[in-house]
């Protein structure tokens, strides 16, 4: 049987303080995640049991029980508090998936202040841009990325502190800098947790939108109530699970269901710092034992394309249950699974705004591959028409997927961008910007984006991000980016671009720019190709009209171009 | 063949390697490792195919392919005139 057991019997009765209960919370009470993932966990008596499994890419092991990391916690949250990190500051985790990333995670929150996580790939424009909206005042990295901080820090002035966790004695700190190692530390035994209440902010994600810069999406430490609840029935985790959640906390699967999550339950996760390759997510699995696996479409079609054969060599009877994030699950990945795993993956749908799972296949109920699933227990998702906004009741009929707010993890705001924040609301549903269909019972079927977000590997990139950092190379005209569709990544970065006077496109070129995107934005926003063209399709107003490029890469109708401009 | 290695070595430590203090040699793991991401190693296979006019098909450039020097190194040999 299912945590969540029967689905009908869960919505006739549901409300949010069956998480409350369980987490022995009620109105007003001090709320602290980073407490709930480790304290707790200790004083319910499981201080010993293993919250985490860590192994890098030369296979080198570490483990971590709950009396580990809540000491590691105290210890990070105490360092912090000697710099002069109050609550509410803004503290950047911009590590690998290093054990340091996980336990600063507990530490930052402890105290009151807010993390934010950056994916450690992200160039320095990219950091720069998220750093100096949310006002950073501490940065928390690694060696190998303090080059990239050391670029722009003289743009950042609120940031004060550059921590650095693995530092090397023999190179001089520079401005702003200070060592600090969790293994030379003297552990805190006990510390003064900051009183954060249900709306106390926590958690700094940044996402990426059609226009504009990144939005800083702000959570509050009431979001541990959903994300406990739909870890529970919908991961279905249990306390002898060993989990694995392959996403990297730089993105919010990696902090809502790679640490909230199985922690606040108490279960042991594992944790691969390491480049994917299927023979090494198999033998990770194998070695470990890992009975949960949350992972992304674009890692399974990736396994899918490594072959069954593979599959074979490893003992894999010890996976229990499947899930997947991040973008649509095909439904042939789901019959792949079934078939190589013997178990399906269950897609899961939700956002960084959304904080926790909206709608999913849930353990025990019957998987119609390709589909959606059904909305999470307490949340009403509908899809509404896309002139009236008003909800379709036709079975089949496409609209906008759209959510009624008050689910404790719903964003509670965009930072510094409350136009943006309200743009997301309208006749009283929250618009995810994604399309889909319900069948007649009661399944979404989604249908693709609203907007010209591209979604690569399960991560969205702004095509706005992508043509103003192009246009910052000295040779580049114009440009224009757009999805082309990916095998594996699903939809992959392609910009057109036209050449300034004096110079003219080679291989050579290509290389250049996409080196230079990759560095000062991310690998995810690299141009993964590349078409110079004399000169970009424009309405006769001079607006690039990117659809017409998006319709040429997807095959489609390129529809109404009365207002092209002609030659 | 060194001096393919160290091109093809020093491309790597130019293009990839954010921390000056980090050694790689032609065995240090680049995919396995982060160094090098499945996102950048089309950049990788663009420089691979511009400086030695070669073609590698899509099926061949693989994670383990090009996870270290070595192995970069004799997959382009396989395609050299």
């Amino acid at each position: 049987m299912s945590n969540i057991g029967s689905y009908e019997e869960r919505l006739k009765q549901f409300s949010w303080s069956v998480a409350e209960n369980e987490l022995e919370y009620a109105a007003g009470n001090i709320i602290n995640i980073g407490w709930y993932c480790s304290d707790r966990i200790c004083l319910r008596g499981d201080g010993a049991k293993v919250a985490l499994y860590h192994e890098d890419f030369c296979g080198n092991q570490k483990r971590y029980t709950f009396n580990d990391i809540r000491l590691a916690g105290n210890t990070i949250g105490s360092f912090l508090r000697g710099l002069g990190i109050r609550n509410e500051d803004r503290v950047c985790l911009f590590m690998d998936r290093i054990p340091e990333l996980y336990l600063s995670f507990l530490g930052v929150l402890k105290i009151g202040a807010v993390v934010q996580p950056l994916f450690s790939a992200f160039g320095e424009e990219s950091l720069f841009v998220r750093l100096e909206n949310a006002g950073t005042r501490a940065i928390i990295t690694q060696r190998k990325h303090v080059a990239k901080v050391r670029k722009i820090i003289d743009r950042l002035p609120a940031l004060e502190h550059i921590i650095i966790v693995d530092y090397n004695p023999a190179k001089p700190l520079e401005k702003k800098e200070v060592a600090f190692s969790l293994e030379e530390a003297v552990p805190v035994e006990t510390m003064e947790l900051f009183p954060t209440r249900a709306e106390s902010p926590s958690v700094l994600h940044y996402t990426s939108g059609t226009t504009g810069q990144p939005k800083g999406v702000r959570h509050v430490h009431y979001s541990l109530i959903s994300q406990y609840l739909t870890t529970k029935w919908v991961l279905d985790l249990r306390d002898d699970d060993i989990y694995w959640c392959t996403a990297d906390p730089g993105w919010v699967t990696g902090t809502s269901y790679g640490i909230i999550g199985p922690w606040s339950m108490g279960v042991t996760q594992c944790v691969l710092d390491s480049g994917f390759s299927a023979q090494a997510w198999y033998s990770f699995i194998e070695k470990y034992r890992v009975t949960m696996w949350y992972s992304a479409p674009t890692a399974i079609r990736s396994l899918m394309k490594a072959g069954e054969e593979i599959v074979r060599n490893y003992d894999l009877s010890c996976l229990r249950h499947l899930a997947s994030v991040g973008e649509p699950l095909n439904s042939e990945a789901v019959i792949w699974s079934q078939k190589v795993f013997g178990k399906a993956f269950h897609d899961t749908f939700w956002q960084t705004e959304t904080g926790s799972i909206m709608i999913t296949n849930f353990p025990g109920m019957k998987v119609k591959p390709g589909s959606m699933g059904k909305p999470f227990p307490g949340i009403e998702a509908v899809v509404l028409d896309m002139k009236s906004y008003e909800p379709l009741t036709e079975p089949g009929k496409m609209g906008l997927i759209a959510i009624k707010p008050g689910w404790p993890s719903m964003m509670r705001m965009y930072w510094n961008n409350e136009e943006k924040y309200r743009e997301k609301f309208v006749n009283g549903w929250y618009l995810t910007g994604d399309r889909a269909s319900i069948d007649n019972e009661g399944y979404f079927w989604f249908v693709g984006r609203d907007d010209d977000v591209i979604n690569t590997g399960g991560h969205l990139v702004s095509p706005f991000e992508v043509e103003s950092a192009l246009l910052e190379h000295p040779k580049v005209g114009e440009s224009a980016v757009v999805a082309k569709p990916d095998e594996v990544n699903m939809e992959v970065v392609k910009a057109f671009v036209t050449l300034k006077p004096g110079f003219s496109p080679d291989k050579d070129l290509e290389l250049e720019i996409m080196n230079f995107i990759r560095k000062k934005l991310s690998p995810l926003a690299m141009p993964q190709e590349i078409e110079f063209m004399e000169k970009l399709p424009k309405t006769r107003s001079g607006k690039i009209m990117r659809r017409v490029l998006h319709a040429q890469e997807w095959g489609e109708e390129i529809g109404d171009i009365s207002t092209l401009e002609n030659d | 063949m060194d001096d393919m290695k160290d091109l093809v070595l020093n491309y790597v430590i130019k293009e990839y390697m954010e921390d000056g203090d980090e050694e790689i040699t032609y065995d240090t793991p680049l995919i396995s490792s982060g160094y090098v991401d499945s996102f950048s190693m089309v950049s990788l296979l663009v420089f691979l195919e511009n400086k030695f006019t070669i073609k590698i098909p899509p099926e061949k450039a693989t994670p383990e392919a090009f996870d270290n020097v070595n192995s970069i190194v004799a997959l382009v040999k396989q395609y050299l005139k």
